[in-house]
């Protein structure tokens, strides 16, 4: 136990480190949900409108950014994974007498710092989207990107144990990335739509860490979710056969999840040679 | 060098990727204290053998134990208590030359009270003390290097393991590298365990043994080795080889090898000996020279073939298995 903590914070202490010193990184985790959040938002608001009552398209999407810029930073524990791998410092550390489940802890420890930071970070927009934010909220939001972060790290680092090029990754990621992003719920709510779409975005983690955010955000404009989904037509939230799920539950759900998919990366990460 | 007490033992260490058998059943001994040198081509198995070493591979079959602790079974005490330099680069760039040592002080858990006086001491002996706090990507191939066995030391380690530590330097900074590496074995009492495919600097070891195609061909000190051959060498070119051969045979009851229009033989001291020869051989000569013999020779010797036409076929064999 004291062997796994150890190489934990070894590993979080250099990545965060790493992380500090390496400005493109600090501002390119921005970029894309920043982008994603000015184009669609600016597009996509004069057409639709408002959701429900008193709730517009870009605070719809809001709190789908901010699970957004988790994500990505998350998955960034992979990149760094294979990165190392690459420029040979993972020799370093896998000669080093540290415990494999410890180093993988430790990815994840080091990610879920700076995906948390920079999900905090987006709360500066809120004022101009025209979102409250109060201590409550950052309070409740912190527990929930913890959960996201630390679900999305272990699939990033699952899928970096055995890649052994950047680009390799960078395509994978790619490939990852897209659909997780449109079928979470981001962008439209996922009981509105055909069949198919609605099954595949259930089964993907980050619409519940979504969902979740979401409900902190619009706590008293998700009565619309809340009770009347099934008539409105207009639900934003996310129901499973009928129930319309509460935060606790979707962090739930995230957190199982996350306990799969750490579990298979530190299985994954400590049977490489 | 206490030649009474074994560092590592090795008995028929195997690695098999798949089809290939990089290293094939290997066995040896390293003394305490030595500098043991791994002599051969590229893709012979010298790196393959030191990962075995160093718990990054499982052997295929066999055993390796370094101070007593088997390499697959007790991996995190090895780890202790060995040091690695390997061939690539392993530090990451993007920190300063203190941040990466102190990242390897806490991963070995070196302690608190030793770690500034230890990095000090190091950086001193390694010439890199005022280059402490400059981002790694900043340094020549040298200073990496240099810095990458200061690293390697910081965890007081009993072996330290080199592979390839020259390899891509200058022949300036090579030399300057081999200086250090020799300061440190006076003192750390360290035994140091190298590869190396350069043959000039395995005459820097105190014991070599020769690796080919996966096997160990010849295990001794580099003068051991060279006396082997049966004393010096002495290459010729003659007009009419077959009867220059003929001749040498007859007359003075040598076993010389022809190859490509020159002849080679070996006899206990050549420098004596040409004189004589030049006074009274019947043949014409075109040319003729004499040496002692190096490690190249030996290796030539003792696999038919030179160490540097091997690496030519192993670069091809290697490109060949490429998919494109």
């Amino acid at each position: 136990m004291k062997a796994v903590l150890r190489a934990t914070w070894v590993i979080a202490y250099r990545d965060l480190l790493r992380f500090i010193q390496d400005r493109p990184r600090l501002f390119g985790s921005f970029a894309m949900p920043l982008l994603f959040l000015i184009i669609f938002g600016a597009g996509f608001n004069r057409i639709i409108g408002a959701l429900a009552p008193g709730v517009d398209f870009i605070q719809f999407m809001y709190p789908g950014i901010i699970a957004m810029t988790v994500l990505m930073n998350s998955l960034m524990s992979g990149l760094s994974i294979v990165w190392d791998r690459e420029f040979g410092f993972l020799r370093e550390v896998l000669v080093a007498p540290l415990s494999r489940t410890g180093i993988v802890l430790g990815k994840v420890t080091g990610s879920s710092v700076i995906a948390i930071g920079q999900g905090l970070v987006m709360l500066a927009l809120a004022p101009i989207i025209g979102v409250k934010i109060d201590f409550i909220l950052v309070l409740k939001l912190i527990p929930l990107l913890l959960v996201i972060s630390i679900t999305l790290s272990g699939l990033g680092i699952l899928m970096a144990s055995r890649m052994r090029s950047q680009q390799g990754f960078q395509v994978l990621m790619q490939i990852i990335i897209m659909p997780l992003i449109f079928l979470s719920g981001v962008f439209f709510p996922v009981n509105n739509v055909p069949v198919w779409l609605e099954v595949v975005s259930k089964f993907n983690p980050l619409t519940y860490g979504v969902d979740a955010i979401r409900q902190v955000f619009l706590n008293g404009n998700m009565s619309a979710v809340a009770g009347v989904s099934g008539d409105s037509g207009y639900a934003l939230g996310v129901t499973i056969f009928g129930h319309t799920m509460g935060i606790i539950e979707d962090a739930l759900v995230m957190a199982v999840l996350g306990v799969i998919l750490l579990s298979l990366a530190i299985w994954s990460f400590s049977k490489q040679e | 060098m206490d030649t009474g007490t074994n560092i590592i033992e090795i008995q028929d260490l195997t690695k098999k990727f798949g089809q290939l058998t990089a290293v094939d059943s290997v066995s040896f001994s390293v003394y305490k204290g030595e500098i043991f040198g791994f002599l051969g081509p590229n893709g012979a198995g010298k790196t393959t053998t030191i990962n075995m070493l160093c718990t990054l591979l499982t052997p295929t079959s066999g055993r390796a134990s370094v101070s007593g602790y088997d390499t697959s079974k007790q991996r995190r005490q090895v780890q202790r208590i060995i040091g690695l330099v390997f061939q690539d680069t392993t530090l990451d760039d993007y920190l300063t030359a203190e941040q990466n040592l102190l990242f390897h002080a806490y991963a070995y858990g070196v302690p608190k009270s030793v770690r500034e006086t230890r990095l000090e001491q190091l950086l001193e002996l390694v010439e890199l003390s005022d280059r402490r706090k400059s981002k790694v990507n900043t340094y020549s191939g040298g200073m990496k290097r240099r810095l990458e066995i200061a690293r390697g030391l910081l965890h007081h380690p009993q072996i330290l393991f080199l592979d390839e530590p020259t390899l891509g330097l200058d022949p300036q900074t090579r030399h300057y590298v081999w200086e250090h590496i020799h300061a440190l074995r006076q003192q750390e009492e360290l035994t140091i365990f190298m590869t190396t495919h350069y043959m000039d600097e395995a005459e820097n070891c105190d014991r070599i043994a020769i690796i080919d195609r996966g096997k160990i061909i010849a295990l001794d000190t580099p003068d051991n080795l060279k006396d082997s051959l049966g004393g010096d060498i002495v290459i010729l070119e003659a007009e009419d080889s077959q009867k220059t051969m003929l001749e040498l045979k007859e007359k003075y009851n040598l076993s010389p090898q022809l190859q490509d229009e020159t002849i080679t033989f070996n006899v206990p001291h050549g420098e004596t000996f040409l004189p004589q020869l030049i006074r009274s051989f019947q043949s014409k000569l075109v040319s003729i020279s004499v040496h002692r013999p190096t490690l190249d020779d030996v290796f030539l010797k003792l696999t038919g073939h030179a160490i540097r036409d091997q690496e030519a076929d192993a670069w091809t064999q290697f490109r060949r298995m490429m998919p494109h």
